[in-house]
């Protein structure tokens, strides 16, 4: 063996790489097929939306948000409106808060599908994520009835949301839940148990309790890890304290606590668990009106405040900062991708560079969130 | 733990270093020197009472006359956080890097680099990670002007709307 020749070789993978989720791009060190190192290099989608922030108000930065994070835009726009409320001391109407739930929970399952659907595809079948995809436009239909946009959805407001559900609304909401629930076994049973799948997460880029606070990782991800934390339970927000769901820990059933195979598998648990939430709020909704009054040129007193939500991604932190006048004087989002895209270099080390397409799409990283 | 109690027990260790608390805020903070923050950080880490283990959120602020690094602070354990806050001068804002006590802070300080201007020493990468490495300035800054061109490439744009009156005519 001692005649083979080795070599270090530096490979460019990205901006333009169909597995990695967006526009991103990888320095990757390696030696053959192992990786020294992937170093990702970031800000292909920097679109100095906190900039943005700066300039156009309060009320006008709720579109902005939407683009944060593009694949589950519905927290972003409750995080907008919970740090707004916050600093100026609006209360949502319930049945605002109830419309906000719902709308947030049918977009975890939609994010959540897209993600075991890409998971399927980056480690090279195709069917999984035309599956996954067809349930998914099920809830665009339904969200676009809800609000008319399917991607980045504008749906809330300072002080509850735009528009109530239609009429008919709610029946064909429990449809679609009835229809899922039988889809996700039919889903584990074509994709998810299947041994290839197993073969290829399980094992692959483990990431401890320890390592996965210290590197900031949030929902999902710190979940896989054994951290049992949500802050829909833990920092109750909205009217989640009013259900009953269960938080799915990682158990490293299938070889190492926090693999990948746990970390898609939290995706997985977490569609039963929002369609149990789901269930709730259509059943238990009361009537009302669905937005607070709020002025319209919206001046909060001088101050500061963070909000955390649980997005479809985890724990998203706004850190917004008020002078006194009717645009905000600074706003920062911590997302969950931009913690786990600084935990990659860290983990590419000894890792096969095939596994690093598993490692991106287990992490659920989404370009935009992290250069925002 | 409250917050109040935390900032009490910093202050409790470090009397000198605690600049002031502000506690009648929706989310009380501490302000401190920025000379003692990597010592404060690892107290607040390191301490059983309080084990602050993970930095949730790390932000830079632009005052005008002051630039402002906000640490929110969060502890598993015990489930209770804290808001640190430094000022520093902006000219040349410099102070220790959180990086050794919190492994999450190296992309958040590489973040407020790239966009305020604030170097951090003892850090394994201070490099910009958003914008382009020649970008001239600091973003985020409220005195910045965006330059009109980038290599070549125009950053502004004709109306589109002008175009539609001046056709017009």
């Amino acid at each position: 063996m001692s005649m083979l020749r080795t070599e270090e070789m530096t490979l460019n993978m990205g901006p333009q790489h169909p597995s990695t989720h967006g526009v991103l791009r990888f320095v990757i060190r390696t030696d053959g097929e192992v990786m020294r190192e992937a170093i990702p290099d970031v800000g292909y989608l920097h679109r100095s939306i906190e900039k943005i922030a700066e300039k156009v108000g309060y009320h006008g930065f709720m579109p902005y948000t939407d683009r944060v994070d593009y694949v589950c835009a519905m927290f972003t726009n409750q995080a907008w409106g919970m740090a707004c409320e916050k600093l100026a001391g609006v209360e949502v109407p319930r049945r605002g808060e109830y419309c906000r739930v719902i709308a947030a929970e049918f977009n975890r399952i939609a994010s959540h599908l897209l993600t075991v659907g890409l998971m399927g595809m980056d480690i090279g079948a195709m069917t999984p994520f035309v599956h996954a995809l067809r349930e998914r436009e099920m809830i665009n239909d339904l969200i676009e009835e809800l609000c008319g946009a399917r991607l980045t959805f504008n749906y809330m407001r300072i002080g509850g949301v735009a528009w109530d559900l239609p009429p008919g609304w709610r029946d064909k909401a429990l449809a679609y839940l009835d229809h899922l629930e039988p889809i996700v076994n039919e889903f584990n049973a074509l994709f998810s148990y299947n041994k290839i799948c197993i073969e290829r997460l399980a094992k692959v880029a483990a990431i401890g309790p320890a390592d996965a606070i210290d590197y900031n990782l949030v929902g999902p991800n710190l979940r896989a890890a054994g951290v049992n934390w949500d802050v829909r339970r833990d920092l109750p927000y909205s009217v989640y304290p009013e259900f009953d769901f269960e938080i799915p820990l990682g158990s490293g059933e299938w070889g190492a606590i926090g693999d990948a195979m746990d970390r898609y598998m939290m995706r997985i648990r977490e569609l039963t668990q929002s369609a149990r939430i789901l269930r709730q709020a259509l059943t238990q909704i009361p009537d009302g009106p669905v937005l607070a009054k709020v002025v319209r040129n919206f001046k909060p007193a001088a101050g500061e405040c963070q909000v955390r939500v649980e997005s479809a991604r985890g724990d998203q932190g706004w850190y917004v900062v008020s002078d006194g006048t009717s645009y905000p004087w600074r706003v920062h989002v911590r997302t969950g991708s931009f913690a786990a895209m600084g935990m990659i270099q860290k983990l590419s080390r000894g890792l096969m560079i095939a596994d690093l397409v598993v490692l991106i799409a287990s992490l659920d990283v989404i370009a935009p969130e992290i250069d925002r | 733990m409250e917050a109040a109690e935390i900032y009490a027990l910093v202050r409790a260790r470090f009397p000198d270093q605690v600049v002031e608390i502000v506690e009648k805020r929706a989310d009380p903070y501490a302000v401190v020197d920025p000379h003692a923050i990597a010592a404060i950080c690892g107290f607040l880490r390191d301490d059983a009472a309080l084990a602050m283990d993970c930095l949730n959120n790390q932000s830079g602020v632009d005052y005008k006359d002051r630039i402002e690094v906000v640490y929110h602070l969060f502890s598993y354990s015990h489930r209770h956080g804290a808001v640190i806050k430094v000022r520093l001068p902006r000219d040349q804002p410099a102070l220790a890097s959180v990086e050794p006590v919190w492994n999450s802070a190296n992309w958040m300080e590489r973040e407020i680099y790239d966009l305020l201007g604030v170097t951090f020493h003892g850090h394994s990468d201070m490099r910009r990670i958003l914008m382009p490495e020649d970008w001239p300035g600091w973003p985020l800054r409220k005195d910045f002007v965006e330059p009109l061109e980038y290599h070549g490439i125009s950053t502004v744009r004709e109306s589109p709307i002008i175009r539609l009156d001046e056709k017009k005519k």
